[in-house]
């Protein structure tokens, strides 16, 4: 008895010691977010996307999706949330213009169980489909331009991203470029069927009210169109198709997709990251209301893994002090 | 007097400690690995970590209503106060374990799903500091409990031993 009951404990044991030394060639949490902090840490701040600014407002839905999600936010009417628009990148201070990638995150609260963080980039497809890819991109990124014309060379998956990448006008503001999930979600609906979707924020507006150069040109017209008007999005999403593989964000969809807008996202107010609230949280996409299921998509599942290792970083800078973004509540 | 524990008594330590073993060989793996299995692993931890915090209840209450049984070989005063420390602690960190990790996922406002049955509310508003000291609570916790698991472990064999010498 006694003895099967030891081995009852020694199999799990060893079943776990030997996935560690299987995994030990894999990227791990650490060793990704150790890439993107670079050599010198901002203590406080986000490892990834360092540089944002707070924006607060609802999103007003038109309740088109809620035969597809069984999400409470779906229903007609408002949810308030906090967001963040950012840019790419570990420093706090870095100019904006000079980012490749710009970035809205949401959150949004619709009771203490039923918790939503959306984190959207402006490319609508990543440029490899796995984490250990990922890594290795960062890594010719950091090498220089010879590196990253190597690294696409040998990934003919980057296509989608590089055709993006050459049609793509960075605008002069948060405000009018297009935001978009990155990778793909399931809709599960009151029978629990459950439907693929990407989606994406479209701007309403379509110029920038300055056209600054300087180091906060981003943040500064922001605050400034924010003084005048909302700042509207629609929140579109896109159903996958027979042929999709919701699984591979490096795919872009066909463009005759089924579409479905589902309400306007409308910002009303910003506050800086030094004292909104948006700073404290770890806009991690697989924090999800019912309703919303994530899909096998490894970019996804390695996002949320690398983001706890992040927050828990920051976290931990926070509470013992130190550095500039330690010091907001 | 009796010689053996009581049956339910020997039934919560030996799934608890299953679980406790499965709970701390998950915890190792999912905050390096970046695979996809992470988030189910990770949902099972959170998942089990309410088990583990009723469980460790039901043992408490256990363990006060009933009569130990009266040690097998006699026992110098040096022997009891470590068991007996060794004993203490392992209760204290089998409440403190999922106590604080329950604790940083509310701090954290991320509402845990159990068992895709129903959900544990979280804050409405994250508290980072809060969270850092759960989180790194629950992670110096766990290598303290694995510590005085091999502890208990090695107390339970040198018994088996000495006992089988006799």
């Amino acid at each position: 008895m006694k003895k099967r009951l030891i081995a009852m404990l020694i199999v799990p044991l060893t079943v776990s010691l030997t996935a560690l030394a299987q995994k030990v060639d894999k990227v791990t949490a650490q060793q990704f977010v150790d890439l993107q902090q670079g050599e010198r840490v901002y203590a406080g701040f986000r490892r990834a996307h360092a540089k944002g600014i707070c924006v607060t407002g609802e999103f007003v839905s038109n309740g088109r999706l809620a035969a597809f999600s069984r999400a409470t936010i779906f229903k007609p009417g408002a949810t308030p949330f906090t967001g963040r628009f950012s840019i790419a990148g570990n420093n706090p201070t870095a100019p904006d213009l000079k980012a490749p990638v710009r970035s809205l995150a949401l959150s949004f609260v619709s009771s203490a169980s039923q918790q939503w963080r959306l984190a959207m980039n402006t490319p609508p497809v990543t440029a490899v489909s796995d984490p250990h890819s990922f890594y290795q991109q960062l890594q010719a990124l950091k090498a220089g331009p010879e590196a990253i014309t190597a690294f696409f060379r040998a990934h003919p998956e980057s296509a989608d991203f590089l055709a993006w990448k050459a049609r793509y006008q960075p605008t002069a503001s948060f405000a009018t470029e297009q935001y978009h999930s990155i990778n793909a979600f399931y809709l599960v609906d009151e029978s629990g069927q459950r439907r693929a979707v990407r989606w994406s924020f479209e701007p309403r507006a379509n110029k920038p009210v300055t056209q600054a150069q300087h180091k906060d040109a981003l943040h500064d017209e922001l605050q400034q169109r924010l003084a005048q008007q909302t700042v509207v999005f629609d929140w579109v999403f896109t159903f996958a198709g027979a042929g999709d593989d919701e699984n591979n964000p490096a795919k872009q969809w066909p463009d005759n997709r089924q579409r479905v807008v589902v309400g306007e996202l409308e910002i009303s107010a910003w506050q800086p990251q030094s004292s909104g609230h948006c700073h404290v949280i770890n806009f991690d996409p697989l924090v999800l209301p019912d309703g919303i299921e994530p899909t096998r998509d490894p970019i996804l599942r390695a996002r949320s893994a690398a983001y706890a290792e992040s927050y828990r970083r920051r976290a931990w800078e926070r509470l013992t002090a130190g550095g500039e973004g330690a010091k907001n509540d | 007097m009796i010689s053996r524990y009581p049956y339910s008594m020997r039934l919560l330590h030996w799934s608890m400690a299953a679980l406790m073993v499965s709970m701390l060989c998950a915890g190792l793996l999912m905050v390096r690995s970046l695979e996809p299995w992470q988030l189910t692993l990770l949902n099972m931890h959170k998942s089990f970590g309410l088990v583990a915090a009723l469980l460790i209840v039901v043992r408490t209450v256990n363990r006060l209503r009933l009569k130990l049984p009266t040690p097998s070989e006699p026992q110098n005063r040096y022997q009891s106060a470590v068991a007996n420390t060794v004993h203490r602690l392992l209760y204290a960190l089998m409440f403190l374990m999922p106590l604080t990790g329950l604790l940083m996922q509310y701090a954290a406002a991320r509402p845990v799903d159990v068992f895709g049955a129903f959900r544990l509310p979280a804050a409405e508003l994250t508290d980072i500091q809060q969270f850092a000291v759960f989180r790194e609570l629950h992670g110096l916790l766990a290598v303290v409990f694995m510590g005085i698991i091999a502890l208990h472990i090695a107390g339970a064999c040198h018994h088996y031993l000495s006992a089988r010498r006799r």
